[in-house]
């Protein structure tokens, strides 16, 4: 196989991936870094590097469509950023001290998490009890528009929420990831931030994450031209097309046979991490 | 009424916003395919060597390295240079928010956007080894 086969092979893997992450809501990027280190025997450096860049492409890409709907909270996203990217950086410099078998067991668990995740629907929570006191001193509070008008909100927990964001940022980091789920999840859980003002804060702040960590990559030499190149105009490409599918799709058994593969490649990530044929 | 003007401006800085993230994707993927086709044209009946980690050659892991084999017009330096202007649009956008908290006086906000800001400048200009 040379390179241009190569190339077009792992370019059409990259598109399939972004388009399923897109339609499915999971990210493309969970499932770049076992395609190209299981299916195309890539070190799992190089897929790292290359899936982080393709995450920044996503993020960038769905944040110019969710800006004009107007739900992202900025102060949110700009405070709880101070945490996912020394996050970030944390979890690159890790990268680069970790056994790769170690990152790739890690990685195995993450898949197995999202993947239960995304088998439960989210539930919008009933607005109980009283602010976080340094919710109110940080201005974090705000309001989303609905179709009765803007619908305020309080937000809850800044301290659990900022920790669990320096945990996202960690593995963000690690493995390349957007790790989108566990941001929603300390947004929505912790914090009580309504799922439409979560949602796109939350990719706002993936791109930043991942720039906090591709710079650290980038100069480790993580990040390989010839193969970050296909993975991120597929990835880029697949999901702007999943976007465009998306609205009247039913998603449900393609969210279902998605979270399925991700259990597969999930076990075997950590099969192979242990057996350590990394 | 004051409420109104102001949520218009914010409003309008939003797709300002937008439209510089999406410009930017763009532009980077421009850059990426250009120097991704050269690369190909030149390389692509070489075989591909990704299964032993090897760190990339230090002229592709550095800024001014990388902007020197862009413009000698090699494959693989313009699509890095296609990378750095990927991953420099989040941090455009870090920028126009702190712009937006300075008009707004907020300089709590300001601060918190300097500190992320110098978070990214830290592992882009890499003072690490």
């Amino acid at each position: 196989m040379n390179i241009l086969t190569f190339t077009l092979l792992v370019w059409g893997g990259a598109l399939v991936a972004g388009f399923l992450g897109a339609l499915t809501g999971l990210g493309g990027g969970v499932v770049i870094v076992p395609l190209l280190a299981l299916g195309f025997g890539i070190d799992i450096r190089y897929a790292i590097g290359a899936s982080l860049v393709s995450v920044i492409a996503t993020s960038s890409g769905a944040a110019a469509a969710y800006v004009k709907e107007g739900y992202t909270n900025i102060r949110i996203g700009m405070f709880l950023e101070i945490a996912t990217t020394v996050g970030a950086l944390v979890g690159a410099f890790l990268a680069t001290k970790l056994p790769v078998a170690v990152i790739a067991v890690i990685f195995g668990l993450v898949l197995l998490y999202s993947a239960m995740l995304s088998g439960h629907p989210r539930h919008e929570h009933a607005e109980t009890g009283p602010a976080d006191p340094w919710a109110t001193c940080l201005k974090l509070h705000g309001a989303y528009p609905t179709a009765s008008g803007l619908q305020p909100y309080q937000v809850r927990a800044v301290p659990l929420g900022f920790s669990l964001m320096f945990g996202a940022g960690v593995l963000s980091g690690l493995l390349g990831i957007g790790s989108g789920a566990a941001k929603v999840l300390a947004m929505d859980q912790a914090m009580r931030i309504p799922f439409k003002v979560s949602t796109t804060t939350s990719n706002f702040m993936i791109g930043v994450t991942a720039a906090a960590s591709a710079g650290v990559y980038l100069n480790r030499g993580y990040i390989d031209p010839g193969l970050a190149m296909p993975v991120m105009l597929g990835v880029l490409i697949g999901s702007m097309l999943g976007a465009r599918v998306l609205v009247g799709a039913r998603t449900q058994v393609l969210r279902l046979l998605f979270s399925s593969i991700i259990v597969i490649i999930g076990f075997e990530m950590i099969y192979k991490g242990i057996t350590g044929s990394f | 009424m004051s409420l109104v003007h102001r949520t218009w401006t914010e409003y309008e800085v939003e797709q300002f916003i937008g439209n510089l993230l999406r410009g930017g994707v763009l532009l980077a993927a421009a850059v990426v395919l250009l120097g991704g086709s050269l690369y190909l044209v030149r390389h692509g009946a070489a075989l591909p060597l990704y299964g032993n980690f090897h760190s990339e050659p230090e002229e592709l892991r550095r800024i001014p390295g990388i902007l020197a084999d862009a413009s000698a017009l090699r494959g693989r330096g313009i699509i890095q240079l296609g990378l750095l202007l990927l991953i420099a649009t989040p941090v455009a956008r870090v920028v126009c928010a702190m712009g937006t908290f300075a008009l707004q006086r907020d300089w709590l906000y300001v601060s918190v956007t300097v500190l992320v800001l110098s978070v990214l400048m830290y592992s882009l200009l890499g003072g690490h080894p």
